[in-house]
């Protein structure tokens, strides 16, 4: 197996196992802005997707990648937006007069 | 491909900041008064790497970057700016997003690629590209049901489970095939074509009632594509992106499923609803009550302790708000006023949170099922609106109910229950609730938004 395969698998069981510690802990009042927020953290494919439509290498990658960075972009900027929208309803009782 | 110039280097320690901040983004999202910090943390790592990204010395022209970019946010602002009944839709549509972006990436990797690939980097994209493309097929067929413009009802046939999973088959012979041979470019869109029918046929069979989970699963998938394509790529910040939102997508998806006391194999290929036709019939004869909005409201007026339950039902009908008068009405009284909030409540995980919370529902009143159960006998009123299986104690003691072993809140413990519901007809998965004719159960017939507005009208009036 490839030497990158084993450092980036490395990374992968790391990253795995710090999410399911970091999520576990989310409360379930916050599952639905989770869902967003994780949502717009991984449209950080985002940079990938520069890259191939930057290379210009043949109109077709050059298409896909794009695309994909509309794509993918949209879910950045709507998943942070959304996930603050949502964040900011939440309050806590007044206190009683 | 990698040049290990300065630049290069500047460009990797900015996707380092960019990793740490979105672990730090997840941990501060664990408290609600510590989450917005969470949303500004991710924002700012997106935007370092992002713009590092841009600095990157393999990138010959920009006009192809910059105009989806502003075409991205063109549409990423109106998606951000949905109301809270339409988040679970938005949410579907951008897992499709993610995936497509994920699985297009991959694809052009291997046309860019194709003559020097080697086996396993051929083995990595082709399945990179099968999940992020059935994920989006998948998403946006959940989308559709959730928007309500395809069907809610699951869609099933005989011999569905067989076809889908030969589609599948399909796909991975064909990657298989891939990997023995890179080159063999014709097979290549035939892959993906046939992962995009798969991702709908995987959907399609699955009811509105289980999208808390598929949608859950399905944000899984999204997050391990974007881990995949990392691998692909060799971008750990795509690595550690991918499976943080993997994890998180999958967690919530275990979380789901016990909440139904289902296995994921039975969600996925057990279509919900369709098991039980006939036991509900031979009861026809039993007695329902029902009460109108003023009898219902000079009980809750005389309430000490009042629970309300919200389901589906509060969300189509837009009610969240007329219960938010309701609350301030009874807590004006001196009435304690909870919400009993069950995991599968809604069509996605805190779907009532957050429409309570768009209400102004102090989140502090909002109780998990867990915390709530044990209060019910000391309840005066439970007033059920809009949610129907999550109450159903046919889960706890009818072995032959397609529920039987679900948790469920135990809302007929308390003196009273009042279940606001349009009709008796049965819900959506067809299930019979016994809740329905026992002797504390009073029905209050009619739309949610409207009852609860006449009852805060009586409240009101009493004054």
């Amino acid at each position: 197996m490839p030497a990158d395969f084993i450092s980036n698998l490395y990374v992968f069981i790391l990253a795995g196992f710090v999410g399911f510690e970091l999520i576990k802990r989310v409360s379930p009042l916050l599952h639905t802005p989770l869902m967003s927020l994780t949502n717009a953290l991984d449209a950080i494919v985002v940079v990938a997707a520069i890259i191939i439509a930057g290379r210009h290498e043949t109109p077709l990658t050059t298409t896909l990648g794009a695309v994909a960075v509309a794509a993918s972009f949209s879910n950045m900027v709507g998943g942070f937006l959304i996930t603050d929208r949502m964040l900011r309803m939440f309050k806590t009782g007044r206190p009683k007069k | 491909m990698i040049h290990a110039s300065a630049l290069q280097q500047y460009l990797d320690f900015a996707y380092i900041v960019a990793v740490v901040l979105f672990i730090l983004s997840l941990k501060w999202l664990s408290s609600p008064r510590t989450a917005r910090w969470g949303v500004i943390g991710g924002e700012i790592g997106a935007a370092l790497a992002v713009g590092a990204t841009l600095y990157n010395p393999e990138l010959v022209q920009y006009k192809w970057i910059i105009i989806p970019l502003i075409i991205g946010a063109g549409v990423g602002i109106p998606l951000g700016m949905v109301k809270m009944t339409a988040v679970p839709q938005r949410t579907a549509l951008s897992h499709a997003f993610g995936a497509a972006s994920a699985a297009m990436i991959g694809i052009a990797e291997y046309y860019v690629n194709t003559a020097h690939l080697t086996r396993f980097e051929m083995g990595e994209i082709a399945l990179e590209v099968i999940i992020g493309s059935l994920t989006f097929t998948g998403s946006l067929i959940a989308a559709g049901k959730l928007q309500e413009i395809l069907p809610q009802r699951p869609i099933v046939y005989r011999g569905q489970n067989i076809v889908s999973l030969a589609i599948l088959a399909a796909a991975l012979a064909l990657a298989v095939v891939l990997v023995v041979n890179p080159v063999q470019a014709a097979l290549f869109p035939a892959m993906v074509g046939i992962a995009l029918v798969f991702g709908i046929m995987l959907v399609t069979p699955i009811g509105g009632a289980d999208m808390p989970t598929v949608i859950s699963l399905l944000n899984s998938y999204a997050g391990f594509s974007a881990a995949l394509l990392g691998f692909v790529l060799n971008s750990k910040v795509l690595v550690v992106a991918g499976a943080l939102d993997g994890s998180s997508g999958f967690i919530l998806s275990v979380i789901m499923c016990k909440a139904m006391n289902r296995s994921f194999t039975n969600v996925m290929f057990g279509a919900f609803g369709q098991v039980q036709a006939g036991g509900a019939k031979e009861k026809e004869d039993r007695i329902v009550r029902s009460a109108t909005a003023e009898e219902a409201a000079s009980i809750l007026e005389a309430a000490n302790k009042v629970v309300i339950v919200p389901g589906y039902g509060m969300a189509v009908a837009q009610a969240q708000h007329k219960v938010r008068e309701l609350y301030d009405t009874l807590t004006k009284r001196g009435v304690d006023v909870q919400f009993a909030i069950h995991p599968v409540a809604g069509r996605m995980p805190g779907h009532m949170n957050v429409l309570l919370a768009e209400a102004d529902v102090p989140y502090d009143h909002l109780k998990e099922m867990d915390d709530i159960n044990g209060d019910f006998p000391q309840v005066d009123v439970a007033l059920v609106i809009g949610a129907n299986d999550v109450t159903n104690p046919a889960a706890k003691t009818d072995k032959s109910s397609p529920i039987y072993g679900m948790p469920v809140l135990d809302v007929e413990k308390s003196h009273t229950v009042m279940v606001i519901k349009r009709s008796m007809n049965p819900g959506f998965a067809g299930i019979d609730n016994p809740l329905y004719y026992m002797d504390n159960t009073l029905m209050l017939f009619g739309d949610a938004k409207a009852f609860v507005s006449n009852i805060v009208k009586e409240l009101g009036g009493a004054h």
